[in-house]
């Protein structure tokens, strides 16, 4: 079989041709230092990170001058937390809400972060990994700073009410960090709206180059500069600015910007036909995330009975790429943390697979991946000494 | 990440399914590990006659109880019984660290099985004297 169908987009995305054209400009062309402003190759490459920086802001409703560049989604994640953390350790805050179902990037940070004298309240989310915003209301105390929920999940699409939770955190004059790199080009981000003080990005999850990110920092915001050297950032994050890097990601955002409401309507539609279409010729699967509320290009199901690894790799053999909460596929020992999240047993989470798709994905690609899909699932329950619910508790 | 002796043994698993009216039967594993393996033996002068393996888990999970099934297949239960993890891996060509234990799932299987036999038939395998299948339900490795 000689189709290729690539279904893990949200672990990666192919850089746009658009994006490549425009970043070769600035390997040998243009390669100034955008700090050597005396003269024109820098002058060049200080035009193009700004221009960038505008594309961005303006995307998401802010400031340019709010817009800062990092090496990608966790730097964004680890700067916001520990900015804000030790921006105000000292002034009697030490108390951080976020959820169980964030990215390691938050989950690891917080953990490191409690070494400082961190207090952490990881908040619960419901069987379709929403954050319950009463358990967040009661969760707030005087010593609270920094609210960090992510505004679509990775593993399995659900979106959370930002807007309600941004509220709830300007009410309370607690700063409001949301994961976007999930949601960004799928969600409609306002910072002012939505009242977000802090906004992680990654690039290459649209379109964009790998090892590129940004961090949106509303004014005003109580948080430490992150790498200390010389004045790029603002002085906030030193380093010579990956010139060609911020390129492709002000092009990506310009070209998600553009497409927006073709691509939203074309990704929901595959989707849509895909989760019907694993419902109809499957059984006892489950979907992961919430029916409605969730990126227009996740999948996740669980598959009874069957587990993740082998399902990847016969889905290799026929040419297609997802990607599994297994534990096998972690190198860890327990299933993924979001699936466990939302109160599925480990037997049944080492079963799920995520595909995400992207608008070059067809409708034959879909009705592919279901059919191959079908057979996997079929060949593998014929293994399994596990045939219904009763065998899983058992064992 | 997996040898072609692997990848072979995951793709065409040989002796897959069950044996009615087995002489042993044997399940190790838990599904909260993501591993569960269950053997059947057909038993007759105590040669392993014939051998089928059902397995849930990963792909060297699946290679492991395809192998392990290979190696006892035709011998005489009291060799079987001496079939090590080690065994396995090298008859696989390797596997990586982390998969090990799969390994160890396939000897313990084969083992579970055995017991099961001479337990239904008051026999004594020797190295299995001191065996008790529970001490196989270990937490996940």
């Amino acid at each position: 079989m000689s189709r290729k169908v690539y279904l893990d987009n949200a672990a990666t995305t192919r850089v746009k041709k658009e994006v490549i054209e425009e970043m070769n400009n600035y390997f040998d062309k243009f390669y100034g230092n955008p700090s050597s402003q005396l003269y024109e190759l820098g002058r060049k490459s200080k035009e193009a990170v700004e221009k960038a920086r505008r594309t961005i802001a303006e995307f998401l409703n802010a400031d340019e001058k709010e817009i800062y560049f990092t090496a990608g989604g966790t730097e964004a994640d680890n700067w916001a937390l520990k900015g804000v953390a030790f921006a105000n350790l000292n002034k009697g805050k030490n108390h951080i809400i976020t959820s169980k179902i964030e990215h390691h990037a938050i989950l690891n940070t917080c953990k490191y972060l409690e070494k400082f004298g961190v207090e952490t309240t990881y908040l619960d989310v419901d069987k379709y990994g929403l954050v319950d915003l009463e358990q967040l209301k009661k969760a707030i105390k005087p010593e609270t700073m920094l609210i960090s929920i992510m505004f679509a999940n990775n593993e399995i699409g659900t979106i959370q009410p930002i807007e309600e939770i941004g509220k709830i955190a300007k009410e309370n004059k607690i700063l409001f960090h949301v994961d976007g790199v999930q949601a960004l080009g799928s969600v409609k981000i306002d910072v002012q709206k939505q009242n977000i003080d802090l906004l992680s990005m990654s690039a290459h999850k649209i379109g964009g180059p790998k090892g590129i990110g940004a961090l949106y920092i509303r004014k005003g915001t109580r948080i430490d500069n992150f790498v200390h050297g010389g004045g790029q950032e603002r002085g906030r994050r030193a380093g010579t600015e990956g010139v060609q890097n911020i390129v492709g990601f002000g092009k990506a955002v310009e070209i998600v910007k553009r497409d927006f409401d073709s691509y939203l309507e074309r990704v929901t539609a595959l989707r849509d036909r895909l989760i019907e279409g694993i419902q109809k010729n499957i059984p006892h699967v489950i979907l992961n995330g919430h029916p409605t509320k969730r990126l227009a290009n996740n999948v996740n199901f669980s598959y009874k009975y069957v587990e993740g690894e082998s399902i990847l790799l016969l889905l290799d053999m026929e040419g297609i790429s997802a990607s599994s909460g297994s534990a096998c596929t972690s190198g860890s020992l327990d299933p993924s943390h979001v699936l466990l999240a939302t109160g599925l047993d480990h037997g049944t989470a080492h079963g799920s697979i995520r595909f995400t798709l992207n608008e070059e994905i067809t409708e034959e690609d879909i009705d592919y991946t279901i059919e191959t899909m079908k057979k996997i699932i079929e060949k593998l329950r014929s293994m399994s000494p596990i045939k219904n619910d009763e065998d899983l508790k058992n064992s | 990440m997996y040898t072609e002796a692997v990848m072979d043994h995951f793709r065409n698993p040989r002796n897959v399914g069950s044996i009615e009216n087995a002489d042993g039967v044997g399940q190790v594993g838990n599904p909260k590990c993501g591993d569960i393996m269950k053997i059947y033996l057909k038993i007759k002068d105590d040669i392993i006659e014939d051998v089928k393996f059902e397995t849930f888990g990963c792909g060297s999970a699946i290679a492991s109880s395809s192998m392990a099934t290979e190696l006892i297949k035709g011998k005489s239960i009291h060799e079987a019984v001496t079939m090590t993890n080690k065994a396995v891996i090298e008859a696989l060509g390797g596997l990586p660290p982390v998969k090990v234990h799969c390994s160890v799932l396939a000897e313990q299987a084969v083992k579970s099985a055995l017991y099961d036999y001479a337990q239904k038939t008051n026999k004594v395998i020797k190295g299995l004297e001191n065996y008790k299948p529970e001490d196989d339900e270990v937490h996940c490795h």
